[in-house]
């Protein structure tokens, strides 16, 4: 019997071409579940694909769609249904992310913002959540942000959209939990990503202050407790927003 | 099975009903039991038969038996 803890489980994670999303989507393949991995650029996940599905013993299979475009997120999913006959775990990882101050705003930048972060992000879920009523199981997790619950200097755009993230999560839950679909939040602190660490260096180097732990996040440490929400060991956790940030403030 | 076989045995199914009273006067005006709920099962029944995933708008709009023919014809279900 096996001891990985998503075994056999249906998972799909967006914005699996980099930084949370890429690692969120290796440790479910570790854990032995069947990855569909999303990303917006054709053939951008296949060799990493292969070598997840050959090291892990399962399958990892890129999907590539906008998120924004309804049509395709529908037909990804679709696909789903129809290789598998259900969805187990639904990430909602992928997003953009903007840095600047209240005058600053790029209203043009704001409202695309809102349409990855936020919009997509509903679809998703309403998607999603079409097919796992059907099966009466089901775990979606989304990915909020340490910004989205304090607010933050600097950032009001993107932490509004971390903000509806919470919201869009605590009545989704209240909504699905009479299927048995389970909804979450992360909201990590500042993970040392590839994008981020850059950013970082430039412009928040300082802030490692605030960080309690003193250091970044690994992106697997937000994978880990993602793996925790996508197993069978938080069948009770629902409509939480479980923040991963090393006891940071803003 | 034909098409029209599958459809009417959704309706058949949900709403309890003989098939002899399945028409243009079976509505959401016209038939008791037909709420929110029941046409969100309506439409759930409806995809998983015709394999299928209805827009929003379209599933906003599945309130009549005739209506309904339109709307998963729409989707590649041909009568």
């Amino acid at each position: 019997m096996s001891t990985r803890l998503l075994e056999g489980k249906i998972c799909l994670v967006t914005g699996a071409n980099r930084g949370i999303g890429n690692a969120i989507a290796e440790r479910y393949a570790e854990e032995g579940a069947v990855v569909f991995a999303n990303a917006r650029n054709e053939g951008s996940l296949d060799v990493w694909a292969k070598q997840c599905s050959e090291k892990y013993h399962t399958s990892v299979i890129p999907l590539y769609f906008d998120i924004t475009d309804a049509a395709a997120s529908k037909a990804a999913l679709l696909k789903i249904k129809s290789d598998f006959g259900r969805i187990d775990v639904l990430v909602n990882n992928a997003g953009m992310v903007t840095y600047e101050l209240l005058p600053m705003i790029d209203f043009e930048k704001l409202r695309a913002m809102f349409e990855v972060n936020v919009i997509a992000m509903i679809q998703l879920v309403q998607l999603a959540s079409r097919i796992m009523t059907r099966q009466k199981s089901g775990s979606i997790i989304n990915m909020s942000s340490v910004v989205g619950v304090q607010g933050v200097k600097g950032q009001l755009g993107y932490s509004a959209t971390k903000g509806a993230v919470i919201s869009i999560t605590k009545s989704a839950a209240k909504e699905l939990i009479e299927h048995n679909i389970r909804v979450n939040a992360i909201a990590p602190g500042m993970v040392g990503t590839e994008r981020f660490t850059a950013v970082f260096e430039e412009k928040f180097k300082d802030k490692i202050a605030n960080i309690g732990i003193g250091r970044l996040a690994e992106p697997n440490e937000i994978a880990n407790v993602c793996v925790f929400l996508a197993s069978d060991l938080s069948t009770y956790v629902t409509g939480q927003v479980i923040g991963v940030d090393g006891s940071a403030s803003f | 099975m034909s098409v029209s076989e599958k459809y009417n045995s959704v309706f058949i199914s949900v709403f309890n009903v003989e098939a002899s009273v399945l028409g243009h006067d079976f509505t959401s005006d016209t038939v008791d039991n037909w709420d929110s709920i029941t046409q969100l099962s309506l439409v759930t029944a409806m995809e998983d038969t015709f394999d299928i995933m209805l827009d929003p708008e379209d599933i906003l709009n599945f309130k009549s038996y005739l209506a309904g023919k339109d709307i998963v014809a729409k989707y590649g279900v041909t009568f």
